[in-house]
């Protein structure tokens, strides 16, 4: 679900930061420019892993601050399309299921690729996975908010985000998730875990504990 | 600002888990913490101390890494493994794309008792 990314930026240092190491400055800038922000087509950026060139530093007229070009590597969140991921149910709407990683909330597990058959309970504001039983009767098995949950990443997006107005002012303010997840729990296995972890008391077919002797 | 390549390299849980540690320590040493960076390093530790790969270790990964070549997996299903060890069979046809055609029924198992044995389960999870 992590990857690195090596990216290359010019760093302008500001004279008052002079009599700290170079590259404890750049290490900090870096930090500040973009921890915990999304970059378009690259994903959501944690931390500075390393830095791997710091090319020359210039001063340019009518400039006291130093500019120097560095290449570098950052941590970043990106999971592979097909990945499995363990989150939170953040709430459930009638779009489908929002889920939660905690630094990361903007995935959906949209109704179609929820378990067949489901159905959205009103009251509790909950997506329900009716489990059909042996008998003919159904099983139903809720997704409460807060439950751990197994899904896989089927698509993702990113979305160009404006620069929003300084603070105070009434801009028109976006509510635009700049990088979006879509999931989905429509297999075996996937789904809250509790569903599959105690197999005698589901009873499902695919289900097969590991003791099972075949 | 210019991204050379979107994914150079990929990381393990454990491997973002050791590097944010890192961090929180030496700035609470030493600066003022920053907003932002200070509150995705949080959250992501927070999300990851509930995971398993708190009881990782490099050698455990590396050591699981070599018993996994005879499978011929690839790397996200190799990856997929460390972050998420199947303790199941149908955590295994999960991860692993076509498992009944590429793994046998003795190859399934013996990845579940090579789990169990390098990342031990554990009682809170």
């Amino acid at each position: 679900m992590f990857v690195l990314a090596e990216m290359k930026d010019v760093i302008r240092i500001t004279p008052e930061h002079f009599h700290q190491s170079l590259s404890e400055s750049i290490t900090t800038l870096l930090n500040r420019k973009l921890a915990n922000k999304v970059v378009l087509n690259v994903g959501l950026c944690i931390a500075l892993f390393d830095i791997t060139d710091i090319g020359h530093s210039y001063i340019f007229p009518g400039d006291g601050s130093s500019h120097t070009e560095v290449k570098f590597r950052y941590i970043v969140f990106r999971p592979i399309v097909e990945e499995i991921l363990i989150g939170k149910i953040k709430n459930c709407s009638r779009e489908g299921v929002h889920v939660t990683l905690g630094f990361f909330d903007d995935i959906l597990i949209p109704v179609n690729a929820l378990q067949h058959p489901s159905r959205f309970d009103e009251t509790d504001q909950a997506w329900v996975w009716e489990y059909p039983k042996e008998d003919g009767e159904k099983h139903d098995l809720f997704m409460d908010s807060g439950e751990s949950i197994r899904f896989r990443v089927t698509s993702e997006a990113f979305e160009e985000i404006f620069p929003t107005g300084p603070p105070g002012t009434e801009c028109t303010t976006q509510t635009i998730a700049p990088y979006r997840l879509v999931g989905g729990i429509n297999e075996p296995g996937l789904g809250l875990l509790t569903w599959w972890e105690a197999p005698e008391q589901d009873d499902g077919d695919e289900n097969e504990d590991q003791e099972n002797d075949e | 600002m210019e991204t050379i390549k979107p994914n150079a390299a990929f990381l393990c849980n454990n491997e973002v888990m050791l590097v944010l540690q890192k961090l929180k320590d030496n700035t609470q040493k030493k600066h003022k913490r920053e907003g932002s960076l200070a509150t995705v390093t949080y959250e992501t530790v927070h999300y990851l101390q509930d995971t398993v790969c708190k009881n990782q270790s490099a050698q455990s990964i590396q050591k699981f890494l070599d018993a996994m070549k005879q499978f011929k997996l690839t790397k996200t299903e190799k990856l997929m493994m460390v972050n998420t060890p199947p303790r199941t069979e149908l955590e295994i046809q999960l991860i692993v794309q076509e498992s009944e055609e590429r793994l046998s029924e003795d190859d399934v198992r013996n990845i579940i008792t090579l789990v169990n044995e390098i990342f031990p389960p554990t009682d809170s999870t």
